[in-house]
């Protein structure tokens, strides 16, 4: 027997009497499921208040974690996306580029800013997973590459912030030479004698992996990140069984010899402009 | 011999002249007359069929199991001196990617190329030509000590991608394609590149980095196969022409959009068909540009490189 008993059956409440909580009032952890007002959890940098989860975040707020004042100038900010191979799927390349645009009001993958962190004017260009799944077309190519010129101009160093999962496949082979491209322009500053810190964030994959964002001469990460060449899924799909815990994480490519190091994002604009200055004196 | 679908016609007169051929030797009569007439039929068929090859079929052919894999090449273009090198120094030697020394026209070249299997049994040992990071890792140093001797490199592009395992993950596969493009660019001796099957994505552009990119005629190269783009795009591999269609991988639209430095001509039917030939003519191809190249200084090459590769992408302002 229990202690309340049911009157009338099923839930009574229509949808729409329901009370709506308004968005973004609560954030809720992708990992722990741990809920924490929204603005506690951005005044905490987007990262989980009770387990540490990076969340993802974009371009803007890499910058207003990064630079001093959240000063700073953007580089390069009209270039877009051509298309040239007038590639269509399911849908027009042009069409996906543009309804992207609108969505995230962004241009591309990436933003370039030049500021101060720390004191230290620094180029970081940043990668927005938001567009196309951050993916590396014609625009980042020519975004990194103008990047280097212009660290090499102004004797600056360059921090890279990788978020993607590779190569843009509806710029076919031209996103394939973006790897080639990218990685010919850091032999310049590398001649140069410029820092490149690469910072790979979650996800990193695929032609990204596989060119600039492994070639810092720091390759640093945050905590928890996807970081592999090839995908998850198609590792698993390639073996036909599970994925060993923490198959890919930034700790395995630490331990495994191809990170320096994984930095909070506390502590991420202390560590770059401590490097920064390291490095230059 | 093996045919494609599409080939079918090519196939049915093949097995007619066969056929003809047997009765004669059986009958002791003169067939040539008509032998004769169904060969030329059969140049014909060839011809048009190949002269009107979509693009699903040109990657069909690049990957025809008759077609000549890259040791056939190496071997027969160093008139068998070539002597393979083996290891990484590192971790082991990866059995899908080969390299060393071989004479060319009394030249020394460094050839460096994925390789294929022929059979069931040299397929599992190759992996299929997915190279592990050892892999290229050890073209990287192959590469190194063709540049310490002052040896152009020559690298022969024929993978379906790099390895996507477990340990080609652990030892870093993303870092080890990464840092042939880096130090590729660098190199200071002549470096050309020939895609003779597969052009599969960045585990072909891992040894892909030249002064000299060619294809030959019936290849593709591209950031992804045909059947994974359709199955990404269009959640299924029903659309693998179309995707094929779609990512202009054959050679004219590569050249067309300034991707890559030349086309290589096959015998017509494709390599396979004439592989005499077909080596004939990527060795003659290789010497004439080696000639171009050595008028250029170290320098100017490395300049040049990462110019041609700097200019690559389309975007508006």
């Amino acid at each position: 027997m229990s202690w309340f008993k049911r009157i009338r059956q099923g839930i009574t409440t229509t949808t729409r009497e329901k009370k709506e909580t308004p968005e973004g009032l609560w954030y809720k952890c992708a990992d722990c499921k741990h809920i924490a007002p929204a603005a506690d959890n951005e005044a905490n940098l987007w990262v989980c208040i009770k387990c540490g989860h990076h969340q993802r975040i974009g371009s803007e707020d890499y910058f207003s974690i990064l630079f001093d004042e959240d000063e700073y100038q953007e580089l390069f900010a009209k270039l877009k996306s051509g298309d040239p191979l007038s590639f269509t799927d399911t849908q027009p390349y042009k069409d996906r580029v543009e309804s992207s645009m609108k969505k995230t009001k962004l241009k591309d993958a990436m933003k370039v800013a030049v500021g101060d962190i720390d004191g230290e004017s620094v180029v970081v260009a940043c990668m927005d997973f938001s567009f196309i799944g951050g993916s590396m077309g014609s625009v980042v190519g020519e975004k990194i590459a103008r990047s280097i010129d212009y660290c090499i101009e102004h004797k600056l160093p360059l921090l890279i912030i990788s978020k993607s999962g590779g190569a843009r496949m509806m710029e076919a082979a031209y996103s394939l030479m973006q790897m080639a491209k990218t990685s010919a322009k850091l032999t310049q500053l590398s001649a140069a004698k410029l820092p490149f810190i690469s910072l790979l964030t979650d996800p990193t994959t695929g032609g990204v992996t596989a060119s600039f964002a492994m070639l810092g001469d720091l390759n640093i990460s945050e905590p928890g990140a996807l970081i592999g060449f090839a995908g998850p899924r198609v590792v698993k799909e390639t073996i036909g069984k599970e994925l060993p815990k923490g198959f890919q994480t930034s700790e395995f490519v630490l331990e495994h010899g191809f990170l320096d190091k994984i930095v909070e994002r506390k502590d991420l604009k202390a560590f770059i402009a401590k490097m920064v200055r390291m490095l230059a004196k | 011999m093996n045919y494609l679908d599409f080939e079918k016609p090519i196939a049915e007169l093949a097995d007619q002249i066969e056929k003809q051929k047997q009765i004669a030797e059986k009958n002791k009569v003169d067939a040539s007359q008509t032998i004769l007439q169904l060969e030329d039929k059969l140049e014909q068929t060839r011809k048009e069929i190949y002269g009107n090859l979509t693009p699903w079929q040109r990657v069909q052919v690049s990957r025809h199991p008759d077609r000549p894999y890259t040791l056939a090449y190496i071997n027969h273009i160093t008139d068998g001196t070539f002597t393979e090198l083996h290891g990484d120094r590192t971790v082991k030697d990866d059995k899908a990617m080969v390299g060393g020394f071989g004479s060319i026209d009394g030249r020394t070249v460094m050839f460096i190329g994925q390789q294929k299997g022929i059979n069931l049994k040299m397929r599992q040992l190759r992996n299929f030509g997915m190279p592990n990071p050892e892999g290229y890792r050890k073209a990287l140093r192959l590469m190194k000590l063709a540049e310490k001797f002052n040896k152009p490199i020559v690298t022969i592009i024929d993978t379906p991608g790099a390895f996507p395992g477990i340990e080609a993950e652990e030892r870093g596969q993303g870092e080890a394609i990464a840092r042939n493009l880096f130090e590729m660019t660098l190199l200071k001796v002549p470096v050309i590149c020939i895609i003779i099957g597969e052009g599969a994505s960045g585990g072909a552009l891992g040894i892909g980095i030249g002064d000299r990119v060619l294809m030959l005629e019936n290849t593709w190269y591209s950031v992804i196969s045909p059947e994974s783009c359709s199955s990404i795009l269009w959640r299924s591999w029903d659309h693998k022409e179309t995707a094929a269609s779609a990512l202009k991988l054959t050679p004219n639209d590569m050249l067309g959009n300034g991707l890559i430095d030349g086309i290589i001509k096959e015998p017509i039917g494709g390599a396979h068909t004439n592989q005499e030939e077909t080596f004939c003519r990527v060795k003659k191809e290789i010497l004439k540009n080696l000639t171009e190249l050595d008028k250029l200084s170290s320098d100017a090459r490395v300049i040049h490189r990462i110019e041609k590769f700097s200019n690559m992408g389309v975007v508006v302002e």
